[in-house]
């Protein structure tokens, strides 16, 4: 067994990385883009040892650390990592390293700081996934916000300004009441384990009103209909990096948030309210596909079908109340649970690597605008094989990581109501339409304009970003049973935590009743 | 009358600093202007060593002396030590603006070494004329200091609406202090204690008085609705005034405002939970939404503290030890936090240029990034981001708060904490996102470069390791 404090390690090695960084900045170092590679690259090899030496037979947490930190309010540096999180801890380690790449030339201006935030919020985005106490969650939620805000406003696009400070009080708006709950669970449970909290025995009022306040950060922050407009602004205007982070790794904390807090701390409240947050997912999935389709701009695009495919990851959890009403067992809860968390990770690595296609375009052009493309494979064959795959992946063409989580949520909104499912796949054909159709418009057709004629196809640097990406989408699309088994343990606890109701019994009798 | 001489012991701090503060003035008139650094670093030494005295005395049983007017307690002790080593701090920030503008006094160091006196007899009074003479020794020395630089018409025109509306807000509480003796027949602060128990019911009377004492406490706090003074007299005050004036005595305010309202009048605590809640809510509200409109840093950070003062009373309305806890806890770190802040005003002025406007921190990351590094993890724990100690000042207090079941307080106070994140961040953005207005590279002195290192990372460390200080505040009030 590993027998050094793994999960530490990988939230303080890139955090201290940073700070090296910054200070190998100040002295006037000439090159240290290497230095950053090298931690982004440690750490990532350092992740791996969390797979291998996963236990996936068990849904108790594992590698735990635990140590005494604020004594005053019992708060504790406790980490710790289920099938839930561990492979969200990968792909940090792993878009990072990509994202280091990719901004190895782009970026001219203060390029330590560029690297030293990416590599810092690699850092606090591991320990909000590793984090098993309150407190400390909210410390690494909230600390992540300054890294991202800095790198939007500093190497973003021309409305950088107006779109780092939306996204900063958006989510502060969203998390701060979170805040209030946790403090409140606290002063119930005596202390600010998120463990203690599952065990928590709560009211129905309270567990509404704790439902809405993570609601409020979590929706924020995946971002559900209609809380996300800060995400296609921040999408547009970050550097390709950021937008990679975002939409890779940010947007997957809110769905880790319900995964971690909202269902199994107020089971009876997210059963009760599970109609709205199928409802606004509906809606993201349908409304936000139609607005994907219209836009005239690379990453909007993107960014709103990110919108959408999240909205997919939250219909699949949060199908779970109506299945295990349905079907009485939690088999096909299961189904939709593990179909939403797969999509999580596949859409980090899809859309990743689609905000890398738009990079790599906007790096030679300078715009975003489908029209100022056309004929691109003409001139770079090769990208426009990754970009073509990638755009497939985003359209759920089977053989794609992307079809695997979609198709698992179908499967499981069939089982728990046609309508739903109706809804729901018109993903297929929504996604399939904006996604071929922007590659059809900038990839295909006749050379548009001379700056398309000069493009020069991409170097290794890039290649080896998108070839990697390309393999992992392959690889999980092919054979997603490595993604789905590290995470099957940690499901069946979790529906078998929330298929108890945690009111007293007879008015959880009562509950039941009306929920059907 | 007899005092025996061992009475004299828990006093040794306030001994020392009268002692030093006379020494130096003695000595400051005799030292010519070349050699002034004699004045400032002797300050500096009296501040130094009077801390390692207080912070010797934290442990120490609680004795009360001098005829029931003196306390000293381990709260009195952890107070003051801040309440030094803060004051060090503004000190150090200090000397390079006024040696740079001519004005490198030894009266601002002995007055300032006054207005720690005065805060060191307010943090231990415990009898109400005690407090009353802390409280005009403080407010005094300010005036004074406000006035400083007597060549400026801003600056006396600052001293002297501090000094009319300072001295209306004494008479207040010097009025609500009569109606108290008034109606318990004592100053001690024990007795009028042990008074109001023995009376089954409240009278008029006390409740008049209650209103007075909170009006002059809210006054010294500045919280709205009188909180007027507070933007003129920073915006106006030579920056390093401001700077003192914003930092140690909000920590000054708080014991007064704990030895009036808990101490002394915990028995009428619903009755001030209520004023206080009205203070605290329009702070916040007022203080946050009118510093988005300020152009200038001073004014900006005058309104802020305004809220933050909102903040720090929330602790007190919790009126219980957690509460008080809270709200000390709050008071220290945010003196920290506010030192850094006016700290870097005086850092990016120079000879003839004042850098209180917004403005003049654009671009600072082009300049310096160490200090814009510093600058934004003042402005981010000011916002209460962690990992920064401003935001464990907010939760201990929203803590408080929702234990004694006032969450729509708790809901109100993080809602203004929002749209007070705004205004500080928007100091970020001109410091990273902006050009630069001057190309002017920054001369800072190795003392102000190293206090404002010090002082950022203080508030960072405290925000990684906080545990230690919430202890010790939790300790004090139990002791």
């Amino acid at each position: 067994m590993i027998d050094f404090p793994l999960l530490s390690v990988l939230v303080w090695l890139p955090i201290l990385g940073g700070a090296i960084l910054l200070v190998m900045e100040a002295l006037g170092f000439p090159d240290i883009r290497p230095t950053a590679l090298v931690v982004a690259l440690a750490t990532f090899l350092l992740s791996m040892l969390l797979y291998t030496h996963f236990d996936i037979s068990t849904a108790a947490m594992q590698f735990q650390e635990l140590a005494p930190w604020i004594e005053a309010f019992s708060v504790n540096y406790h980490l710790g990592v289920d099938g839930i999180s561990m492979p969200l801890i990968i792909l940090t380690t792993f878009t990072t390293v990509l994202v280091v790449l990719a901004g190895w030339e782009v970026i001219k201006n203060k390029i330590g700081q560029y690297m030293a935030a990416f590599l810092i919020m690699e850092g606090l985005m591991n320990g909000v996934f590793a984090s098993l106490d309150a407190v400390l969650f909210y410390v690494f939620w909230e600390a992540m916000l300054v890294p991202m805000f800095l790198i939007i406003g500093i190497w973003g696009g021309p409305r950088r300004v107006y779109a780092t400070i939306k996204f900063f009080l958006y989510t502060f708006l969203g998390s701060v009441l979170m805040l209030v709950a946790l403090i409140y669970m606290h002063l119930q449970s005596g202390a600010f384990g998120i463990l203690d909290f599952h065990r928590l025995p709560l009211g129905m009022t309270e567990q509404i009103l704790i439902f809405l306040a993570f609601l409020m950060a979590f929706a924020v922050k995946v971002p559900m209909w209609p809380v996300h407009t800060w995400l296609p602004d921040a999408h547009v205007e970050a550097p390709t990096g950021g937008s990679v982070i975002l939409a890779a790794i940010m947007l997957k904390i809110g769905g880790y948030g319900f995964l971690r807090f909202s269902l199994p701390i107020t089971p009876d409240a997210s059963h009760a309210l599970d109609w709205l947050i199928i409802l606004m997912s509906l809606v993201a999935v349908v409304y936000i596909g139609f607005v994907a389709l219209v836009q005239e701009d690379m990453k909007k695009l993107i960014a709103y079908s990110s919108i959408a495919h999240m909205g997919f990851v939250t219909l699949g959890i949060f199908l779970v109340f109506t299945l295990l009403d349905n079907t009485g067992s939690t088999g096909g809860a299961a189904l939709g649970m593990e179909g939403g968390m797969v999509q999580m990770i596949s859409h980090g690595f899809i859309s990743g690597a689609l905000f890398l296609c738009v990079g790599v375009l906007y790096d030679r052009l300078h715009s975003r605008q489908i029209s100022d493309y056309g004929g691109v494979v003409n001139t770079m064959p090769v990208f426009a094989a990754f970009m073509v795959l990638f755009a497939l992946a985003n359209s759920g063409l089977p053989g794609t990581s992307g079809f695997v989580g979609e198709f698992m949520v179908i499967i499981a909104s069939f089982k728990a109501n046609f309508w739903f499912a109706a809804l729901a796949a018109t993903i297929m054909i929504l996604g399939a339409a904006y996604s071929l159709w922007l590659v059809k418009r900038v990839i295909f057709g006749e050379i548009a304009n001379d700056g398309v004629r000069q493009l020069e196809d991409i170097n290794r640097r890039e290649f080896v970003v998108l070839a990697s990406l390309a393999f992992v989408v392959l690889l999980f699309g092919l054979w997603p049973a490595p993604l789905v088994e590290v995470m099957h343990a940690s499901v069946d606890n979790l529906l078998a935590h929330v298929s108890v109701s945690k009111l007293p019994h007879e008015a959880g009798m009562a509950l039941l009743g009306n929920g059907n | 009358m007899n005092i025996a001489l061992s009475e004299f012991a828990p006093l040794s701090t306030e001994i020392f600093v009268l002692t030093m503060a006379c020494i130096i003035l003695i000595i400051d008139v005799f030292v010519s202007d070349e050699r002034r650094i004699i004045s400032y670093v002797l300050s500096l030494a009296t501040l130094l060593a009077a801390a390692l005295i207080s912070w010797n005395m934290l442990d120490n049983e609680t004795a009360v002396v001098l005829n029931g007017t003196f306390v000293s307690d381990p709260m009195a002790a952890l107070l003051k030590t801040s309440i030094f080593l803060i004051t060090f701090g503004v000190f150090m920030y200090s000397r390079a603006y006024l040696v740079t503008r001519g004005i490198f006094r030894g009266e601002y160091y002995v007055l300032g070494l006054f207005a720690v006196l005065g805060m060191m007899v307010l943090v231990s009074a415990h009898n109400l004329l005690t407090i009353y003479l802390g409280l005009e020794l403080l407010s005094l020395s300010l005036y004074a200091l406000v006035a400083f630089n007597r060549d400026s018409a801003q600056a006396s025109e600052a001293a002297m609406k501090y000094f009319v509306l300072g001295a209306l807000a004494s008479g207040m509480l010097l009025y609500g202090i009569s109606m108290l003796y008034g109606a318990t027949g004592s100053l001690d602060i024990a007795e009028i204690t042990a008074a109001l128990s023995a009376s089954d019911e409240m009278g008029m009377i006390h409740i008049f008085a209650l209103c007075f004492i909170v009006v002059g406490l809210a006054f010294k706090f500045g919280a709205v609705p009188f909180h007027m003074w507070v933007p003129d007299v920073y915006h106006g005050a030579p920056t390093p005034v401001t700077l003192f004036i914003g930092s140690a005595p909000k920590i000054a305010a708080f014991a007064m405002a704990l030895r009036l309202l808990e101490q002394t009048l915990g028995g009428l605590a619903a009755d001030w939970q209520d004023m206080l809640t009205i203070l605290a809510v329009l702070s916040l509200a007022i203080g946050n939404v009118i510093a988005i409109a300020q152009t200038n840093i001073k004014r900006m950070l005058a309104y802020s503290t305004i809220s933050h003062v909102g903040f720090l009373i929330l602790g007190l309305i919790a009126a219980n030890a957690e509460g008080y806890s809270a709200a000390m806890f709050y008071a220290i770190t945010y003196a920290l936090t506010a030192t850094g802040g006016f700290g870097m005003i005086i850092l990016l002025s120079r000879s003839g240029f004042e850098a209180d406007q917004l403005d003049d921190f654009k671009g600072l990351n082009e300049r310096s990034p160490w200090f814009a590094l510093m600058m934004l993890i003042l402005m981010f724990s000011m916002a209460g981001v962690p990992p920064t100690v401003g935001f464990y000042a907010k939760l201990s207090v929203l803590q408080a708060i929702i234990h004694v079941d006032m969450v729509w307080l708790a809901v109100v106070a993080v809602f203004f904490s929002i749209i007070g994140a705004f205004y500080y961040i928007r100091v970020v953005k001109l410091m990273y996102f902006d050009e630069p207005e001057t190309e002017e590279p920054l001369h800072v002195s190795t003392d102000l470069q190293i206090v404002m290192s010090l002082n950022s990372l203080a508030v960072l460390g405290l925000g990684v390791f906080p545990g230690a200080l919430l202890a010790v505040c939790a300790a004090v009030l139990v002791a």
